[in-house]
């Protein structure tokens, strides 16, 4: 298992805050500042903040690209076509552990379907993009990871872990707890 | 400014010569070519992404689109050699596999460029046997209904949307064949000019909820027109089925309006088929309004004007023509006439210069104050007493009826009964605007031509024929068998129209030169 | 070196020579081992004497193109009043390959240098490095590696104390192959969906915020300080073939091979001793059927002419494929071509931009029929639908992802007509897809 460690999504709500709690407050804010130093425009600042609120919140919620939109100076519908436009925003809540499964064909020619079957059954999930009931895991299968050489590379929220095999899966999961 | 340089080349065979910088697509329309095309509009942003007007430019190894490919020097272009159409067909089989093929329930049957184009150049069948993709219908607000199933990505609402109204509220969601077109939740289409998507999509997707199922595109009548509802003066087309307002649609002018009409002058058709209109001539006789014949109640009206002094309030929504002819009647008797506008906000299109839903709300204001009538809150303020007041089409709608009472005599032209007049002597049943032929006089001085689009109701007649009667009956010498004919008489005697004629203005109209100067702006 | 395995004998590891030492991530041990000498050096130099050197060179661009490093630098006018950028396109995401992670992962500083001398060499003071979202490590490394580099005054307003400015960003993706193209990246950057742009303005013209703008290949960027290091005609003797084709390139190979990893080996190595001898054969009792040399967007090769190719720009195209980003992917007696193909075309279907209709529509309906076949419901008319919606798709639209699925497509049923045959005519071939031993 190689691979950097990131923490875990602290704060994977699973829900609209009500009333809604901004995000580009106090350290976040500074951060976005640093961001909008580097672009000559605000808006290439997008997938950054984009970024930062699902970091802080789990997933980008329609109020999450609001905010973005009013702190950019866009619209709403501008940035929830960019965000529908990249996979790795999440538009719903997801688990506690997103974990992400290669499937594209060199992966797919070393078995990665097997260790699909493997997640969905040990993580009780069932099914594709579902979250368990205990809110820990969804899994989907994901287009090429770009480690094909490490079949089955797969992503648990930010950590990277390759060589993945139906057999192992178990002991991955059982990392986590 | 020096002149552009000016490119020759070849488009099927035909010699072509515009500017440099120009489109192949618009170049071909220069010789009489339409390259099909879905994508492209003259008034947004190029994408170049429906790829459906490819055509095969000669020593080029890759089809180019013509949309977004300037022309050069000796190029020799062909629309329709077999590969150039092969191209075509695939795009249009591609667009067809997920489509619902609905045209029998349809709005945009009739006059849907993928209908056209799928006739023109397409494949008779579809070797599509797999499940088609489906979306629900949305609501995105304003009066635009979006029926995702239909729709082609060409983005050309979004592209109105982000550039013409500055108003980024439709985005393209998703992507892959999932795409489709999105809005923030909440956040609707409720710019004052949103409703061009409508036109501005070439297929049934996105559509007007006010003309929703109400009438095939092939049952319509259409008459060019001008838009009455503000001073603007948006070039439209008025149709109409079995003699009712159906919808009215922008109808391109480069000078006024480009491609557009705002929501508010489209939408407000209704009157055009108001029912409870003036449909005889009415004369009061013996205490009692009675219907007369159109002689009789002429005479009836020019014996009670004879020689008395005349009060003229009069409806900047009548045309030049009306306006004209009241305002001799008004120097035969040396009276006075007067007008009031209804207001409301203005409302800018901020990608085309000077275009806007103006303040006034009417349509020939500046046309009735080159005439010489005088805008006033209370028109009926200077009406004096023993006056004839002749009330031209303004319904008197919230003006004190005891200031009527100065009057001697009341006379009514108009298309409906006006409030507060307990006894009109006579009342002279007229078409309203898009009933009869005639001119109005833009804010910027444009005079432009409208055509009739439906028939009066009963006995009603044109506003310029009923004044030239009553004129003609009052001793002055008129002859108008058209309203062309007042037209001509009006640029002969009042300078600002000077040299104007129905033949010049054409559908596109011509500003009045110095008149202006003299409006008093 | 043949990262995860310990070099071969045959490899030439330059750019890989430090893959899997640890040590080489950090500033101090990258300068250990002669890092950023050759930026020292080029701050020295007039970027038109680098350009030169570059194109003398004969580098070739490694994302897929090929296009001459040089050339495309020579685009940049210097004293244009514009500012220029530079952008490192490091959104590896073609399948098959994954060289340039190996690359971030293992040397950041050497893609740091070599963007720092090639924004030099462009007039640009700003460089944005655009690694995609997936590539968490990668991007903690380059950060770390940028940020190093920061504090040691290598970059800034005062980049290694010669007054001259050269800032440098990483900007990380979200999830979206296409932004690998690099109109679309641009795009992305600016915050948009990552939509390829229509080409005139060339990005040298009109890039990223407008002004121009050069988009070079991890790979590539990283090979340039051994370049000015060692000189061009140095870099120009690495070619076993085609002098068009000099150097080194980084191949990845994955699939049904023995040792996959990432190789780096001299232009024009014969692909036969490639693949069986560096990267060890088919593994245990089966034998290779096809390779797609080039990532999934290139044209798959037969076993026959993939043995007969030599490995640089020319002699894939020689037979019948392309050298594409090095990703090679390697199929054996086991796998069921419809099923690979299904599966790539199923992948270009997720990741159109929905710009053209070809490809919006095209790359999913291929996916139906390829799905619907592999499934025993395919019928004979959907072999010719598939090659001509494939046709249709083919250099029709304004980036080449629509071409990059038609390829696979045409290639598979031309040279392997009868895997589809037999699954339309009910004979099921023997398809395992398990993971071999």
């Amino acid at each position: 298992m190689t691979g950097i460690k990131s923490p875990d999504l602290a704060s994977h709500d699973g829900h609209d805050h009500e009333p809604y709690v901004r995000v580009f407050e106090g350290a976040a804010r500074q951060e976005l500042d640093v961001l909008l130093g580097r672009y000559p425009t605000k808006m290439a600042a997008l997938l950054p903040a984009l970024w930062i609120v699902q970091r802080e919140r789990g997933w980008v919620s329609d109020k999450g690209m609001a905010e973005v939109a009013e702190v950019l100076e866009l619209t709403p519908a501008y940035v929830k076509g960019v965000v529908t436009f990249y996979t790795m925003y999440h538009q719903h809540p997801v688990g506690k552990y997103f974990i992400q499964v290669c499937t594209t064909s060199p992966c797919g020619i070393c078995g990665a379907d097997d260790v699909v079957k493997a997640f969905l059954q040990h993580t009780r999930t069932g099914e594709l993009g579902l979250t368990s009931d205990d809110d820990r895991y969804t899994v989907i299968e994901v287009e090429c990871l770009g480690a094909c050489g490490f079949p089955t590379p797969v992503m648990i929220n930010e950590e990277f872990i390759e060589s993945v095999s139906p057999e192992t899966v178990p002991e991955i999961l059982a990392k986590l707890q | 400014m020096s002149e552009p340089k000016m490119i020759n080349l070849m488009i099927e065979g035909r010699p072509v010569s515009v500017p440099e910088g120009t489109s192949i697509l618009e170049a071909a329309k220069t010789a009489g070519i339409l390259i099909p095309h879905y994508c492209y509009h003259p008034s947004l942003p190029i994408p170049g992404v429906c790829r459906m007007c490819l055509v095969e430019v000669e020593k080029a190894p890759k089809l180019a689109p013509s949309c977004a490919t300037s022309v050069a020097e000796g190029q020799v272009v062909h629309v329709h050699t077999e590969r150039a159409l092969e191209a075509r067909k695939g795009v249009l089989e591609f667009l067809l596999i997920n489509h619902p093929l609905d045209c029998p329930i349809c709005d945009q049957s009739g006059e849907c460029e993928l209908q056209d184009y799928t006739y023109q150049e397409g494949r008779a069948d579809s070797r599509y046997h797999d499940p088609k993709r489906f979306n629900p219908v949305e609501d995105f607000g304003g009066d635009v209904l979006y029926v995702p199933n239909r729709c082609i990505l060409c983005t050309r609402c979004v592209r109105f949307m982000d550039d013409v109204a500055n108003d980024t509220v439709l985005n393209v969601s998703e992507r892959g064949d999932r795409a489709l077109i999105g809005k923030f939740e909440g956040k609707d289409l409720t710019h004052p000019w949103a409703s061009n998507v409508i036109d501005l999509c070439p297929v049934g997707a996105l559509l007007s909820k006010d003309f929703l199922n109400k009438a095939r595109a092939w049952e319509l009548d259409r008459a060019a027109s001008i838009c009455p509802n503000c001073t603007q003066g948006c070039n439209i087309m008025i149709e109409t089925r079995d003699n009712s307002v159906a919808r009215l649609k922008p109808r391109p002018n480069e000078d006024v309006n480009k491609f557009f009409m705002c929501d508010y002058g489209r939408l407000n058709y209704r009157w055009m088929n108001r029912q409870d209109r003036a449909e005889a001539p009415l004369v009061r006789m013996n205490g009692v309004l009675s219907k007369s014949d159109w002689e009789g109640a002429i005479h009836a009206a020019a014996s009670i004007i004879g020689n008395n002094n005349v009060f003229v309030v009069a409806s900047p929504m009548l045309s030049n023509e009306a306006l004209f002819l009241l305002s001799e009647l008004i120097e035969h008797n040396s009276g006075k006439g007067a007008f009031r506008v209804a207001t409301g906000e203005e409302a800018p299109l901020p990608g085309v210069e000077d275009l806007a839903l103006r303040r006034d709300r009417a349509a020939n204001v500046v046309g009735a104050e080159l005439l010489g009538y005088t805008r006033m809150e209370n028109p009926l303020s200077d009406l004096a007493d023993g006056a004839v007041l002749i009330v031209a089409d303004d319904d008197l709608e919230g003006l004190p009826a005891d200031q009527i009472a100065r009057a001697s005599a009341v006379i009514v032209i108009g298309t409906v009964l006006p409030a507060g007049v307990e006894s009109p002597a006579v009342v002279l049943p007229i078409a309203n605007f898009s009933e009869e032929e005639g001119t109005f006089t833009n804010l910027r001085g444009r005079v432009q031509r409208f055509t009739q689009a439906k028939a009066p109701p009963g006995l009603a007649r044109p506003s310029w024929l009923v004044l030239g009667d009553l004129l003609g009956a009052l001793g002055a010498q008129t002859s108008f068998f058209l309203p062309g004919d007042v037209f001509a008489n009006l640029a002969a005697s009042r300078p600002g129209f000077a040299g104007l004629s129905y033949e010049r203005l054409g559908l596109r109209g011509l500003p009045v030169v110095d008149a202006m100067a003299g409006a008093g702006q | 070196m043949g990262y995860p395995h310990k070099s071969h004998e045959r490899e030439t590891p330059l750019l890989s020579k430090y893959f899997g030492d640890a040590e080489a991530r950090t500033l101090d041990g990258w300068k250990k081992r002669g890092g950023y000498q050759a930026l020292e050096k080029a701050l020295a130099m007039s970027p038109a004497d680098i350009v030169n050197i570059v194109k003398e060179s004969g580098l070739r661009g490694r994302g897929g193109a090929g296009f001459p490093t040089g050339m495309k630098w020579s685009f940049m006018k210097p004293g244009d009043g514009k500012p220029h950028y530079l952008c490192c396109n490091a959104d590896e995401s073609e399948p098959g390959t994954f060289k340039d992670r190996e690359v971030m992962r293992w040397t950041p500083h050497a893609l740091v240098e070599g963007c720092a001398i090639g924004s030099y060499a462009i007039g640009a003071e700003t460089c944005y490095i655009y690694i995609r979202g997936e590539f968490t490590e990668p991007l903690h490394w380059m950060e770390k590696a940028v940020s190093e580099a920061y504090e040691a005054g290598i970059l800034g307003a005062n980049a290694m104390g010669t007054g001259k400015r050269i800032d440098m960003h990483v900007h990380k993706g979200a999830g979206a192959y296409i932004c690998g193209e690099e109109t679309a990246m641009m795009n992305s950057l600016e915050g948009r969906r990552g939509n390829p742009r229509i080409k005139p303005p060339f990005p040298a013209v009109a890039g990223v915020f407008g002004q121009p703008t050069t988009i070079n290949n991890v790979e590539t960027l990283a090979a340039v300080p051994d370049i000015l290091m060692n000189g061009a005609e140095w870099y120009k003797g690495m070619s076993l073939s085609n002098p068009k084709s000099t150097g080194t390139k980084l191949f990845s190979v994955c699939g049904n091979i023995r040792y996959p990893g990432t190789y780096e080996v001299v232009m024009g190595f014969p692909f036969k001793d490639f693949l069986y001898d560096v990267c060890g054969g088919p593994v245990h009792g089966r034998s290779l059927k096809a390779v797609i040399p080039g990532g999934a967007s290139v044209p798959i090769q037969t076993m026959e002419e993939a043995e007969a190719t030599l490995m640089d720009y020319e002699g894939f195209v020689e037979q019948g494929s392309m050298l594409g980003s090095g990703g090679v992917i390697v199929i054996d007696d086991a796998q069921s071509m419809v099923r690979v193909i299904a599966r790539l075309a199923r992948f270009f279907a997720h990741e159109s931009c929905a710009q053209c209709t070809q490809c919006r529509e095209g790359t999913a309906w291929t996916t139906k029929i390829l799905e619907r076949i592999r499934d025993g419901q395919g019928t004979m008319e959907d072999l010719d639908t598939l090659i001509d919606i494939a046709e249709n798709m083919t250099g029709t639209t304004i980036c080449v992802l629509s071409d990059s699925c038609a390829t696979p497509v045409i290639s598979g049923i031309k040279k392997f007509r009868h895997e589809f045959e037999s699954l339309i005519v009910g004979k099921r071939i023997h398809a395992v897809t398990a993971a071999v031993a």
